[in-house]
């Protein structure tokens, strides 16, 4: 992984000094609550419902066994003993005392740790593949040139108050495992005909009030163009992108009133200006930075190991175990494991610090001391040799961290919800719960197969309910909380946002309305076919006349509002 | 007098803003737009330095012609969270080379100013109940960067040791 050298470890103990100031003088009441909440949130303080809550870069998702205990420890000395693991890559503590927060940060920098611009109308954390370097169908490993980003991004002068948040993701594989199409831009390397390596850029993703899936503005960008390009689409929007309100001040509105090809024919002038400048990437720099990433020492015997095929004959549970939480690994003989942060009644993405120091044990042990946290909000443990995959699942199972339900309907997405975020119109976590209850059959879960659901506790979208599969997201009806629901999103290739089933449904009912819902699929669904296809093929319709429980005042409404023909 | 920052210093201010309908006083004046505009022909042939006020609307190419006579370019800042004069700042300084004094106006603080220099700004007129004193020690919150910009026209890696 990227190593810090002087000069990255001067800027993020400068940046801890600056800001141990700035909260100095907010304390002192020299600074009002409005002047200190961007430079709080640019290094990743909310002022939350209960307690502040502060958001710590993983940059990527990538985490050495030595930061993953520093993380501990943060939990532990200065949190109620706990992280949750966003969607983004990122840690959140949701009890640290907004006075601590400098030593935090202190803290983090002594591991080359951050939390800067996790918030805030900045360019935030670069998000990658979590299989980036180790995927079979990779083209080229994204970690690079994320790094790379971060770099120029980070304390960028121009573009650190930006009309609002700005996402960035790189995918390096034919399949998209980062939601880049999702994103203000998404950059998908791609290799020309040549050999030479470039990259497909999108622009204008994005969920919230107004989801919306990217654009393609160019096709091949060289590498050496990649920040010069990043820098002319910012630049656009920072001029261009609205400021009077909120709910449309994301790029993808500016590239939708424009019109695509208008948005692009400015960037592209604006970069004919800066493509021949300093910014231009040095193939030497490339170079540097991908040194960072070269491969571990993989044994070249690893798949001469007879042990692993025999206890996947031998226990039913460990291969249940395999065939959920394991990827394929690009090495013979090597497996990429999840580390699932999915065990009912804890909420997704929630781990211990405990735990965190286990894994980081396991990781020094079975993966180079190496540890990733995915999009979908669970852990990652790449380069296990697979003679390691059974002992390594004990350990993991002796912490709960091996519920064996990776891409099933217990593998959900979801935001803190009113729990902690005082946005929320819902508590997604108590929901969640109710699901898991419901759901708790594994030979069910197994039948039900790929399933993505996603929920969110307000209109933001942080639990990406637009892309589920199945998305749930909270709305507040005079002072209740309601769930809506839709159905057919996809973050993937195969991109699409949801369709919305109908009228909401009260919280009691979540669960058993999804129930009626899965019916509906397992009934229609051909071979084995996954619920987003059958959803495809046999549309909204068959779903949602069953959806609702018979005689239900939701039902009425539905029928009626389908007898007017709505 | 009132006192800015100038180059990193405290320094009384020889300029005065002078409003659309307010007769021009003797010395250096800065004036909006709107009223370089109109009374261009008038404020060139004063034979003292002239300074225009832009919105961070305006599109800097538009003024490229105009940029050799004006000493001063004051920038608005209507709230310091609006990020738009970095671009413009930038573009005076980068795309048309411009050299005379970029000044921050409006709701300039402490927090924004060492992205502010860094965009090309050299002139700051703090708002009033704010410390000068305190505010220059903000040039000094990073003893480097890693991007180009309008005070270094190379990234950091250029600089690293063994690059
Ligand atoms: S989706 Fe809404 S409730 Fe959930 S974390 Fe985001 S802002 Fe908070």
């Amino acid at each position: 992984m990227y190593q810090y050298d002087y000069y990255d470890q001067t800027l993020v103990d400068e940046r801890v000094a600056q800001y141990r100031g700035q909260v100095q003088r907010y304390l002192a009441g020299e600074l009002s609550d409005d002047e200190f909440r961007p430079l709080r949130l640019m290094n990743g303080l909310y002022l939350q419902r209960h307690a502040p809550m502060l958001r710590v870069a993983i940059p990527y998702g990538l985490l050495s066994s030595r930061q993953l205990r520093t993380l501990a420890h943060i939990a532990r000395r200065y949190d109620k003993g706990f992280g949750h693991f966003t969607t983004r890559q990122n840690i959140q503590y949701n009890w640290p005392k907004l006075e601590e927060t400098p030593d935090i940060l202190a803290e983090l920098a002594q591991v080359q740790m951050h939390a800067i611009q996790t918030s805030g109308n900045c360019i935030r954390n670069v998000t990658a593949d979590h299989l980036a370097g180790v995927a079979p169908d990779e083209i080229e490993d994204p970690r690079i040139y994320c790094e790379i980003i971060r770099q120029w991004s980070t304390f960028h002068p121009e573009f650190s108050y930006l009309p609002r948040k700005f996402k960035i993701a790189v995918t390096g594989a034919a399949y998209d495992r980062a939601a880049a199409q999702v994103h203000d831009i998404g950059l998908n390397l791609v290799r020309a005909e040549t050999g030479q390596i470039g990259f497909r850029v999108l622009v204008g993703g994005g969920l919230g009030r107004t989801p919306l899936i990217g654009r393609v503005i160019r096709e091949f960008l060289p590498e050496r163009d990649l920040l010069t390009y990043l820098e002319a689409i910012l630049r656009v929007y920072n001029q261009q992108g609205r400021r009077d309100n909120l709910y449309k001040a994301r790029i993808k509105i500016l590239v939708k009133a424009l019109g695509t090809e208008k948005f692009r024919t400015q960037v592209e002038a604006e970069w004919e200006q800066i493509r021949n400048s300093g910014l231009a990437l040095d193939q030497a720099e490339i170079e540097r930075v991908r040194r960072y990433f070269s491969p571990p020492p993989y044994e070249t015997n690893a798949v001469d190991d007879l042990s692993f095929e025999q206890w996947l004959k031998a226990d039913k549970a460990f291969a249940d175990w395999i065939k959920q939480n394991i990827a394929p690994h690009k090495i013979a003989g090597y497996r990429n494991v999840f580390v699932a942060l999915k065990e009912p009644h804890v909420p997704p993405g929630d781990i211990s610090a405990d735990q965190m120091d286990a894994v980081a044990d396991i990781a020094d042990h079975y993966s180079f001391g190496m540890v990733r946290s995915t999009h979908h909000q669970n852990l990652l443990l790449t380069d296990v040799r697979q003679a390691d995959l059974y002992p390594l699942w004990h350990t993991l199972k002796s912490q709960k961290l091996a519920a064996p339900v990776i891409g099933t309907l217990a593998d959900m997405i979801c935001c803190p919800g009113l729990d902690f975020c005082s946005l929320a119109n819902a508590s997604s976590i108590s929901v969640a719960d109710q699901i898991n209850e419901k759901f708790d059959r594994l030979d069910y879960l197994y039948d039900l197969g790929d399933l993505r659901l996603n929920l969110s506790g307000c209109m933001n979208a942080c639990g990406h309910h637009h892309v589920g599969h199945i998305g749930i997201l909270g709305v507040d009806k005079k002072g209740e909380e309601w769930y809506q629901i839709s159905l057919g999103g996809s973050s993937e290739n195969d991109v699409s946002l949801g369709d919305i089933l109908g009228p909401s449904v009260p919280k009691t009912e979540v669960a058993n309305t999804l129930e009626r819902i899965l019916r509906v699929y397992v009934e229609y669904r051909e071979n084995d076919e996954r619920f987003l296809d059958t959803f495809r093929r046999i549309g909204l319709e068959p779903f949602r006349v069953r959806a609702y429980a018979p005689g239900s005042h939701e039902a009425k409404q539905e029928e009626q509002r389908h007898a007017v023909g709505y | 007098m009132q006192s800015v920052i100038k180059d990193r210093r405290i320094v009384e201010d020889r300029w005065q803003h002078v409003a659309d309908d307010a007769e021009l006083p003797a010395g250096p004046v800065i004036v909006s737009l709107a009223r370089w505009r109109k009374e261009q022909a008038v404020l060139r042939e004063r034979g003292e330095w002239v300074g225009v006020r832009l919105p961070n609307t305006t599109n800097i190419a538009d003024l490229a012609a105009d940029l050799p006579t004006l000493a001063l370019v004051a920038l608005e800042f209507p709230k310091f969270a609006d990020g738009r004069a970095y671009s413009q700042a930038r573009l005076l300084r980068e795309r048309h080379g411009y050299q005379g004094e970029i000044r921050a106006v409006g709701d300039v603080l402490r927090d924004q100013l060492f992205f502010m220099a860094r965009s090309g700004f050299d002139a700051f007129e703090l708002r009033a109940d704010r410390s000068l004193e305190d505010a220059l020690e903000a040039f000094n919150d990073f003893s480097e960067s890693y991007q180009p910009a309008a005070d270094q026209p190379l990234p950091l890696y250029r600089r690293r040791s063994g690059a």
